[in-house]
């Protein structure tokens, strides 16, 4: 597969000035995050690249810079070719612009990094939270949101432990 | 009823209100389907044919909570879906009864964060605790038996109930 | 989150035509408690009359918190949380995910082993398949299909029970092989499974196929194009439906799938009809490569000979001084993975299963992203329900074949 993804990779390279690294047999691009638009196009019409097969986010940590790594991963079902982008998001001002005009199903994935990581996306015709209940105060899958961890009840602690647990009496 | 083998054939039955009231209760209850996760499937694998639940009274299973005496909470529940859990009881008649099937239900199973209710017991009062991940449906028809048993020592309240 | 909140629809005027805010037609809430709504899935219905104007999913009454909670975890717990996802494809989820830890971590897999993991895997897309057949017909009222697919099924959790143990969440396919091997009466029971599958088969294809009721109800209905869905990123036998052979296991073969021959369904139509078909279809093939894998099973070892990675046997504990370090290591710290980041795709039932693993060189995930096919599956959903009866609605849900686990996670 490697060979096959020689040109598309060079293409890429020099249109949109991106690095190219590899780990394990899988190829990934590293853009900066103003050219995703128009390299989701180019994926697209261009080079063939119709399945946006997922989009997710990694939180580096709390001190680091960027603090998240966007991961857009294309499938070629003509070609069998499978390409991943990589985009940094700053702490300071997590915002990206959305892709949902070139892949629809970018809207439901671009919703679920608002809700679980809190990176907004520009230009969303929709951007509510869609998983975790509207209410909800943070983004679970920050590092610096605690994992809401029970205390399991052992024979020690039952009592205390029993007397805390809200139990719906009626 | 002991009384016919004492009396013979006369044709006339004694027993206590109480035991005609249980006995029709646990005779026909039918439960609300509640399927959430993956106890759902062994839920609907214990109505099959295989392990029959029909003879035990769950002839069929009413999707309206209203229509329905037992809420067999099959499977895990989270923090959006609690409030709706809550307000489908309350919308039961009495009496109702509320099985917890499964890990997840009785005590938060093998999720322990912020996503999951842990035991649904938070939510609404349960009677009967059915532990495994997911259970056999052998489990779960031991399960109803253990509530059938439950339903058969209840007492009539009169007092409190014409009282409210 | 104790109390349900009162929407008004100023709040999602964003998402509803505007004859909704002039109380022209009815806004209905097909609440997550429904008996046709496969799990616990919410839509938001715009209907004027009994047609259906727009279509709006709710999910997430299912989340479980899976990605976050395998992160506190190490390698060998988080597997258990695997199964949880898709609960009606449980194999092929501990199947992707072992995949994806032995591509991280640069892990052989015994011949035998991979044998034994199609095997298993092929009959829980039978499994699945069956649950989906048995509810979507009783969505369109075929009543009888339920109870003769739930006793088929039966014979599949009889022989996952006597491999592993567990009916459904069996953690029997770990990185690097297998937990054990499988029992002597493995071979007899696949063997009467493959005996008697095809006669049942045809059974529910005599019942439904040509049925002018059923073929009432579902030609036509919910059509999508191969382009439309390919930009909403369906994958599996929706996507196969519409004319567009994309398979994984003839793609990009995995675990031996190159060596079993067998043929991938598609259709051009992209209705319910056809998507209906394609399953059928593939009941058939999945027990021709069962057939085929069980009569080509090789002998040999089923786990992996790296124990840095995988338990050595027990037998060995006693004997081997190096075994009994190994085991020491993995039982207390869990093994690390080097740095770095893989994705690696399977196909399950329902489309492209891929689980993302991120490692900072630690015994625990540092990120776990599992792309389910639900999750996109469902998007097209307000496409396909534009202009339909509700009635239609509830056929194309079925047909769609999502699981709620695996949307919400």
């Amino acid at each position: 597969m490697q060979t096959e993804l020689e040109p598309v990779l060079q293409d890429l390279k020099d249109a949109f000035d991106a690095e190219v690294s590899e780990f394990r047999g899988d190829v990934r691009l590293q853009i900066s995050s103003d050219k995703i638009v128009s390299l989701c196009q180019k994926m697209r019409d261009e080079l063939g690249f119709t399945l946006l097969s997922t989009m997710t986010a990694v939180d580096l940590g709390i001190s680091k810079d960027p603090r998240f790594n966007v991961l857009y991963h294309f499938t070629s079902v003509t070609a069998n070719l499978s390409l991943g982008v990589l985009v940094d998001v700053s702490a300071t001002d997590p915002t990206l612009p959305t892709i949902t005009g070139v892949f629809k199903n970018a809207a439901w994935r671009e919703r679920e990094l608002w809700d679980l990581f809190g990176i907004k996306f520009e230009g969303h015709p929709d951007l509510r939270r869609i998983v975790m209940p509207d209410d909800w105060p943070g983004h679970p899958l920050r590092k610096d949101h605690p994992l809401g961890y029970e205390e399991p009840q052992f024979t020690f602690n039952y009592k205390e432990i029993d007397s805390r647990k809200p139990y719906a009496r009626e | 009823m002991g009384v016919e083998e004492k009396l013979g054939n006369l044709g006339v039955v004694t027993t206590t209100l109480e035991s005609v009231m249980n006995w029709s209760r646990t005779r026909a209850m039918w439960p609300m389907l509640f399927g959430l996760a993956c106890c759902a499937i062994e839920m609907m694998a214990a109505e099959g044919a295989h392990y029959d639940m029909s003879r035990f009274g769950m002839e069929l299973m009413r999707p309206s909570p209203r229509q329905s005496d037992l809420m067999i909470v099959a499977g895990r529940v989270s923090r959006k879906m609690a409030p709706v859990l809550r307000r489908l009881y309350d919308q039961m008649p009495d009496p109702k009864w509320v099985i917890a099937m499964g890990d997840c239900a009785s005590c938060g199973g093998v999720f322990n964060n912020y996503a999951i209710v842990p035991g649904v017991d938070e939510v609404v009062p349960v009677d009967v605790y059915i532990a495994g991940c997911p259970p056999r449906p052998e489990a779960l028809i031991h399960g109803i038996l253990v509530l059938y048993d439950k339903v058969n020592q209840q007492k009539i309240k009169l007092s409190a109930e014409m009282v409210r | 989150m104790t109390q349900l909140q009162e929407v008004s629809v100023d709040q999602i005027k964003h998402l509803v035509s505007e004859r909704a805010l002039q109380g022209e037609t009815v806004l209905l809430n097909m609440g997550p408690q429904h008996p046709s709504t496969h799990g616990v899935l919410r839509l938001l219905l715009e209907l004027d009359g009994e047609i259906v104007v727009n279509c709006i999913p709710d999910v997430g009454y299912l989340h479980t918190g899976i990605e976050k909670n395998m992160e506190a975890k190490t390698y060998a717990q988080a597997e258990v949380m695997t199964d949880r996802l898709d609960y009606l494809n449980t194999t092929g989820n501990n199947l992707a995910y072992s995949m994806a830890v032995e591509k991280l971590v640069g892990l052989d897999v015994p011949v035998r082993a991979q044998a034994i993991r199609v095997i298993l895997v092929e009959l829980q897309r039978i499994a699945s398949h069956l649950i989906w057949l048995g509810t979507t017909g009783l969505d369109v009222a075929a009543m009888s299909t339920f109870l003769y697919c739930f006793r088929e099924r039966e014979s599949i959790m009889d022989i996952l029970e006597m491999c592993s143990g567990q009916r459904m969440m069996t953690t029997y396919i770990r990185p690097g092989g297998l937990w054990r091997d499988v029992p002597v009466e493995f071979e007899a029971a696949v063997r009467t499974f493959i005996k008697m599958f095809p006669r049942r088969v045809d059974q529910y294809e005599a019942l439904l196929t040509r049925n002018p009721l059923f073929l009432d109800r579902t030609l036509g209905i919910g059509k999508v194009t191969a382009e439309q869905a390919l930009n909403f990123g369906m994958t599996g036998p929706p996507l196969r439906a519409t004319g567009v052979n994309w398979d994984l296991r003839k793609a990009r073969p995995y675990s031996g799938y190159e060596q079993y021959d067998f043929v991938v369904p598609t259709r051009t139509e992209g209705d319910v009809y056809a998507r209906y078909i394609v399953r059928i279809e593939e009941l058939r093939q999945s027990l021709r490569i069962v057939e085929q894998a069980m009569d080509k099973l090789p002998l040999g070892p089923i786990r992996s000979n790296n124990h840095k990675f995988v338990p050595p046997p027990r037998s060995e504990i006693g004997v081997s001084m190096e075994a009994l370090i190994h085991h020491f290591k993995l039982w207390t710290e869990g093994y690390s993975a080097p740095k770095g980041s893989v994705y690696s795709a399977v196909e399950s039932p329902r489309g492209e299963l891929g689980f993302f693993i991120v490692s900072d060189g630690g015994p625990k995930p540092y990120r776990v992203h599992v792309r389910t096919p639900s999750f996109d599956n469902l998007q097209a959903l307000p496409l396909m329900a534009k202009g339909v009866l509700v009635a239609d609605l509830v056929a194309i849900i079925g047909s769609v074949d999502i699981v709620l686990g695996d949307v919400d996670r």
